[in-house]
Order: structure tokens, then sequence, then C-alpha cells
């Protein structure tokens, strides 16, 4: 007996003894994702897909530059050196590639790399057309018709009408190697063993375990060449497991660590960044039924929410209020007239001005909400703080939590369905990362669903002009003012409850050096190194 | 003795046609869509459409069914629309991860559980015997998750002796062992409790029978009588090991979650919340068959050892 005691006792203390030795300058990432993203080129797994691994293995023409936390991220050339749109033919764009760029397999980029890719996502009967990645991010690239070759590195795109959101939609586009391909003919095979011209090379493809890589050391940016000499991306949905995993040191880096645990980490040393990033969290109205339908009473619900109450008690300073779409300081602001600061009594007037008085006529309405999801924050918790708002200004919220895919698949399908007729809103984050995403799906008359997500629906033929009137403008700075115009007028109709903004927190091993969190949903890895 | 086998076997198709259908039906209507879950919320209405399309979910229900059902039955689980994998491979991988922990679990808390229960018997209503009730109690009342949690923030977080998650699928045999412990010992819990809770009664039962009391008077030892107890108590305990240890493979949902260990019941959860339903029909399908074949081999065993059993 007291042998098998000894021997357990040792082996337990040899397997608590022989702790791992991480690689020298190794850093790895617990993901929020459930799963490995696509590694086949055009990502899946959202906006976090693309931060982790469509941007670290691949590159689109134009890009962001995250190398900066001071300013809203711009899109800068990325494997295209220059573009610009025909003066005599303003729907066709010409782009002067990057030379003496190569592809993980050593092939080089060039002009058939990139219509080789856009074939891939657009041209339903190529050999190489990729379904899966099709689907992805084809609705991303709504705008392009049609692209040629002019010569070895230069490509030119053909747009169905003339609009400046083209940038903005070829930033998705990632550019995978036709050699690679080739060499399998199958995406699959290609995603096991991708080809990018990115900054990180694919070594390892454990599925839905782990995604390991390496520094790509001939990257064509001098600058941008990788600090670290591996890349390790773990997929850990489980707030709690992650937490654990970033405490007991089996990453350097985590995404959105618990509100609560950020005292925590913060006592034990651990780095938490954030900065301000284009997402927002919101209620989306029904505005052709009762009571959301009444402009009044949209404001009142919007001046009834304590939002810094939201930040401050619930999510420990990892968001910030949010009284429109878009956050004070972006470019797309404005000057609105409504600053929705905290204002029960405002809202009460308001409600009584709408012709519903508080206890002997409540305004009544059900929202449907997520119990967790991607970007959704602390959805119970900020829901349950919101319904007493609500209710304490006369304002009756029922809420229905379902299960986050569920909620996607109702809110897709827009509330004239059996299952969503009895509902006034749903909760759901957003991004709005460029005008269609922040704007145009959302409130143009034409993104009425089901040919998009204006689920509202908001019908404003003045937002309507704005918009295509943005897309006419290819001054950047000009377009800029346009939308602001547009925001301002959105704010003042309220066809939302604005709650907060997301600050999109992580939390980083104090090992982890020179990263610098933009304001942006991606990243620039390869500042980051990791001392011993 | 082959007859009576072969005859199980034969009963097991139903079984398990009937089970496909239920997972089936269970999976298409609960609501979320697989298509929502792997193409961008904000994709055209067009575009989910053709993607739809491409997978065969615009075909009606029955005929998913029949497809689907016409490729298992030539050992082609399909595809994940995830990972596009082999639902095969996923699922292979998958059972291999839950098998070492299943084992581990299960040796430990039969180990541990059969000791418990027969010195509890042996003593009853001594200290010995309300310790190992307590332990029993304790196994079976204190959520496994729960469990895990705490594990993790004591000798992960606190102590850092132990990895928190993972399966160290690259880190030689001592970094999965590292890996495993946590999750066993976690895992081991419900069935240490049940099992010590079962020992205990049917040594009892067996103890208060006309038959110990013969042998006792027939001057046999105490280490005598304890193995006649051990044999006529053994088919009960059989029956119950079996189905712990089927529960251990298919009932881990949670705890592999909580450390996200790569077996099926991670995989299982993984393919709910993405609604990749080929592999989701693909893993309880071969759970279904798992458990089918550990009552058959348990039921087996149970003959071998109680021969009265086989002549009814």
């Amino acid at each position: 007996m007291t042998r098998i005691v000894v021997s357990i006792v040792s082996l337990v203390v040899a397997l608590a003894l022989a702790s791992p030795a991480a690689a020298q300058g190794t850093l790895r990432i617990g993901m929020t994702a459930s799963d490995i993203p696509y590694t086949g080129g055009q990502t899946d797994n959202g906006f976090e897909g693309f931060r982790f691994v469509g941007y670290q293995i691949y590159e689109p023409l134009i890009a962001w530059d995250l190398t900066r936390g001071d300013r809203l991220a711009p899109l800068v050339p990325g494997l295209a050196e220059s573009w610009e749109v025909r003066k005599d033919q303003p729907t066709k764009w010409v782009f002067k590639l990057r030379k003496g760029v190569k592809f993980h397999d050593g092939s080089p980029f060039n002009a058939d790399a990139v219509v080789f890719t856009y074939e891939s996502i657009k041209k339903k009967d190529a050999a190489h057309f990729d379904t899966y990645g099709s689907a992805q991010v084809t609705f991303r690239l709504a705008s392009l018709t049609g692209i040629k070759k002019i010569d070895e590195h230069t490509v030119e795109f053909e747009t169905n009408k003339p609009t400046s959101f083209v940038p903005y939609q070829l930033c998705y586009m990632l550019v995978v190697s036709p050699a690679q391909w080739q060499k399998f003919k199958d995406w699959r095979k290609f995603a096991e063993q991708p080809s990018g011209t990115g900054p990180f090379k694919v070594t390892r493809l454990v599925p839905r375990e782990r995604l390991e890589l390496e520094a790509n050391k001939t990257y064509w940016d001098a600058k941008r060449r990788p600090k670290v000499d591996k890349l390790v991306l773990l997929p850990l949905p489980e707030p709690t497991t992650r937490l654990a995993a970033l405490r007991s040191g089996q990453v350097d880096w985590i995404e959105v660590p618990p509100p609560d645990s950020i005292p925590q980490l913060k006592g034990a040393g651990f780095q938490l960044v954030m900065n301000s990033y284009p997402h927002n969290w919101t209620h989306t109205l029904r505005l052709d039924k009762e009571p959301w339908n009444n402009k009044l009473v949209r404001k009142a619900a919007n001046y009834a929410i304590d939002r810094v109450g939201i930040c401050k008690n619930l999510l420990n300073d990892t968001c910030i209020p949010a009284t429109g779409i878009a956050y004070k300081g972006h470019p797309w602001f404005g000057k609105p007239k409504e600053t929705y600061a905290y204002n029960p009594a405002k809202a009460k007037a308001l409600l009584k001005q709408a012709g519903f008085d508080g206890t002997k006529r409540p305004a009544k309405a059900v929202h449907l909400i997520s119990t967790s999801g991607s970007g959704q924050m602390l959805p119970l918790a900020m829901n349950e703080l919101i319904q007493k708002n609500l209710k304490d200004v006369g304002i009756d919220v029922d809420l229905q939590p379902v299960e986050w895919n569920t909620l996607l698949t109702r809110w897709r399908a827009g509330f004239k369905t059996a299952d969503n007729e009895g509902l006034n809103a749903w909760n759901i984050s957003w991004n709005f990362l460029e005008p269609w995403s922040g704007f145009g799906r959302f409130f143009h008359s034409k993104s009425v669903v089901p040919v998009s997500v204006n689920t509202m629906p908001y019908l404003n033929p003045e937002a309507d002009k704005l918009i295509d009137e943005a897309e006419r403008t290819f001054d950047i700075a000009r377009q800029n003012e346009v939308l602001a115009k547009l925001h301002e007028i959105l704010v003042d109709d309220a066809p939302w409850i604005f709650v907060v903004h997301d600050l999109n927190p992580r939390a980083l091993s104090a090992k982890v050096k020179g990263f610098v969190q933009p304001q942006s949903w991606f990243v620039d890895l390869t500042s980051a190194s990791v001392t011993r | 003795m082959w007859q009576y086998v072969g005859r199980r076997l034969l009963l097991a198709i139903p079984t398990l046609l009937g089970a496909s259908i239920i997972v089936f039906a269970m999976v298409h209507l609960a609501p979320g869509d697989p298509i929502a879950a792997v193409m961008p919320a904000d994709a055209s209405g067009a575009d989910i459409e053709a993607t739809k399309k491409a997978y065969g979910f615009d075909k009606p229900l029955p005929v998913q069914y029949v497809v689907w059902l016409g490729k298992v039955v030539q050992g082609d689980l399909g595809r994940s629309i995830a990972t596009r994998r082999a639902v095969i491979l996923d699922v292979r991988d998958a059972l291999i991860n839950s098998l070492v922990l299943a084992v581990s679990s299960s040796v430990l808390a039969f180990g541990v559980g059969i000791a418990l229960g027969l010195l509890a018997a042996f003593r009853q209503g001594k200290a010995l015997d309300k310790l190992a009730s307590g332990i029993a109690v304790i196994g079976v009342s204190v959520p496994h998750y729960w469990a895990g949690i705490i594990l993790i923030i004591v000798f992960s977080v606190q102590l850092n002796w132990l990895p928190a998650m993972g399966a160290a699928s690259d880190g030689g045999v001592i970094e999965y062992l590292r890996h495993m412990v946590l999750p066993t010992v976690a895992l081991a819990l419900i069935p240490l409790g049940v099992i010590t809770r079962v020992v205990r009664s049917a040594a009892l039962d067996i103890l208060a029978q006309e038959f110990v009391l013969a042998l006792r008077a027939k001057g046999l030892f105490d280490r005598r009588v304890f193995l006649h107890v051990v044999k006529n108590a053994a088919p009960q305990i059989f029956t119950v090991l079996g189905l712990q240890f089927g529960f251990q493979l298919g009932g881990s949902v949670l705890v592999e979650a909580v450390f996200s260990w790569p077996g099926t019941g991670y995989l299982l959860n993984l393919a709910i919340f993405q609604r990749d339903i080929p592999v989701l029909q693909g893993v309880i399908l071969v759970l279904a068959a798992f458990f089918v074949l550990l009552n058959l081999l348990v039921d087996v065993l149970q003959t071998l050892v109680d021969p009265r059993i086989a002549r009814h």
C-alpha cells in the first residue's frame, strides 16, 4: 500500500515539475472563436477570422494600417502600390501591383494571382471556384463585376456602377497562391497547406485545436517582419477557460477577458489593452409597429439608458457610452442635435408627449436578445440593466433570450415571419468599419430584408440620397462629411437604442512587448515580441 | 452463446436506425441554421440561398435524411461544414481523446469506488463507512464542470502545477499525461460516487444472506468470505461499471468544454453551437453505436460471470 502511495505521489510530482518551456519568441493567443478560422484564403469566423488568420497569412490589395493606436486605422497600399479610377470610365479601376513579392510557396505574386483569387470568389463555373470561401466574402465585394489583366503587374476591376466604396470592398479580398492551389486542385487540401504573401506562414494545423505559424522571414515589407519566431492560435470559446489558460501561462494573450476578472488580472501583473474601434452594441428597433414607430418613444428610450453606469459598474470600463452609430471623434460622428445623456425626467416627458403615460398606459415591447455571442459583451446582465432603466421611465420591455445562432437566424429573416411577428427589437452588436457596414446595409431602402439587413425597416429618402451621394463621392474627406450629415439625421431619428461601444479589451502577459492596439477590429502582430 | 450475441447485434440495427432518425429530426427542428453559423450574418439573401443549395440544405428533410443514411451505410459520415474535413476523421480523433479520458477516469473511479464501497459495507455503521458514504454523496452531488473549474483555479492558476486546458497533442507523452490529470479527476467524481454507493449496497445485500452466515459458521476467515461476497456482487457491479463507462464516453460534454479537451463532448458542443449538422449527426450516431456495443459487452460479461443469466 505504502509503495503504491509513494509511486502515485512521485508520479504527480514528476508531472508537476515537468513544465514545458515555450520556444523563444513564441506568441500564443487564446481566441474567442470556437474553431480555427478557415485558412484557405477567404476566411470565416467574422472579423476575428480576418484578425488572426486572414490578415496574418494573406494580404489584400488595399490594407489597413494597424501600426498606430492614436487614430482610426486608415486604408493604405497593400499588395497594390497604387490605384486610380479611369477618368473617362468611372466604373473601371486600375491597380498597379507590387513587384518582387513572393507567396510562401516561392511562386511570384502577379496579376494572374489577383485574377485567380477574384475568380475563386466570383466565377461560379471556374474549376478553382471556392464555394465556402466565396460564401464568406462575395457579398463584401458586391460592386465588383469583372477583372482584366492588363500586364504582369497591372489589373483592371470593373464595377456595376460608379462607386467610391471599391477600396472598402477590396480590403476584404485576400490574395491566394494559384501555384499552391494547382498542386492540390482542392480548396480543402489548400487550406491545410495554405500559401499567401502575409507576414506569417502556416506550419501546422490541428483542426479545432491549434494553428501554428512561423514568421515569414522574407516578407516584402522589411519594417513589418515579425519579431516573434512563432505564432500559435488556440480557439478558446469558454471565457473561464481562456482566463485560466492565460493565468496558468499556457497562452500569452487572450481576447475579451471577462470584465469582472480585470482588477485581478491587473493585480497579477497582466497588461490590459483597450482602444476605441468601430463597434456598437444596440437594440435595433422595429419601426412599423407600436411603440417604436413613434420617434418620441425612441428618443425617450435613448434618454432613459444609464450608459455610464453600464460601462463603469458592469463592464469595468471596457466600453464607452454610445449616443449614435459612431462615437465622438470618429470622422462620421458630425454634430448631432441629440446627445442622449442619461435623463429619465426628459424621457418621461417625451413619453407623455407621445401619449404613453407610465403606469396608466405603459409602452410595451418584446426584445429578442442572446445569451452570449461574438461581440455581444455581457448580453444578459446588460439587458437586465437596460430593462430596468426603461421600466423606470414607463417602458415595459419583455426580454426573450435565445442562443446566439438562433438570434442571428431569426434576425436575418426579418420581423415579418411567424416566429418574429410578436417582436419589437433585437439586440445585436455591429461593426461600422466602412460605409456599407455602418450605413448602407441598415439604412438604405434598397437593403430591406431579404436583399440585405435593413430589418426595421428604416425608410427615409433623405438617408437614401446621402448614402448614394457618399458612394459617388471619391474624395474621402468630402465623403466623410456626407456620412457625418447622414449620421446626424440617424441620431435624431433614433432607429436604434444606442447603448455602448466596446473597447476591444485583451489581456496580455507582461512578457509581451511592443504590441500597439489600433483603433480597428484587426491587429498587427508583427510588432509584438515575447521575452522569456 | 454466439446465437445470443448474433441476435443482440441484429437488434442493434433498429436501435441505431431509431437513434439516427431522432438525432436527425432534433438537429433539424432545433432553431438556428447551419448556414447562418458559417456565413457572415449580413451576407445577402441570394448568397445564403446559393450556399444552402450547394450544401443540399434546400431539399426537404426526408430527402436529406435518406441521402445522409445512404452515405452512412457506405461508411461515409459526410464532411464538416465548418472545417470541411471528413466527419469520420473528426469523430475518430475526438473519440481517441475521449476514450483516453474515459479509461483513465474509469480506472480511477472504479478502483477507488469499489474499494471504498466494499470497505464501507464490511465496516457498516463505523467511521470508515460514514467517510466513504460522505465521499460518495459529494461525488454524485458536486457538478463535475464546477469541480473542474475549482481544480483549474487551485492547480493551474494558483499553484501553477498543471495545465488548465487543451490536450497538448504535440508535446510528447509527459505533456499529454500532465494535461490529462485535471480532467480525469473531474470526470471521475460522479462515477466514483455512484460506484461506491452501488458496491456498498450490493455487498450489504449479500452479507445479509444466509449463505454468508453459513460460510462464517463453517469457520472461513474474513478474507475468504470477502471473496465470496465480491463474486456474488460482481454481476450487479458489472452492469453499473458498464453503464458508467458509457456515460464517461458520452457524458463529458461539460468537462471537456471546461478543459477544452478535444474529445467527443467538446466536438459535440462545438457542433451544436456551429450547427455543424454532419458532425453533430456523426458524433451522436457513433456514440449511440458505442452504447449499444457496450451494453452488449456487459451482458456477455454478466453471463460469463453468472451462468444463471444465460439459462433464463
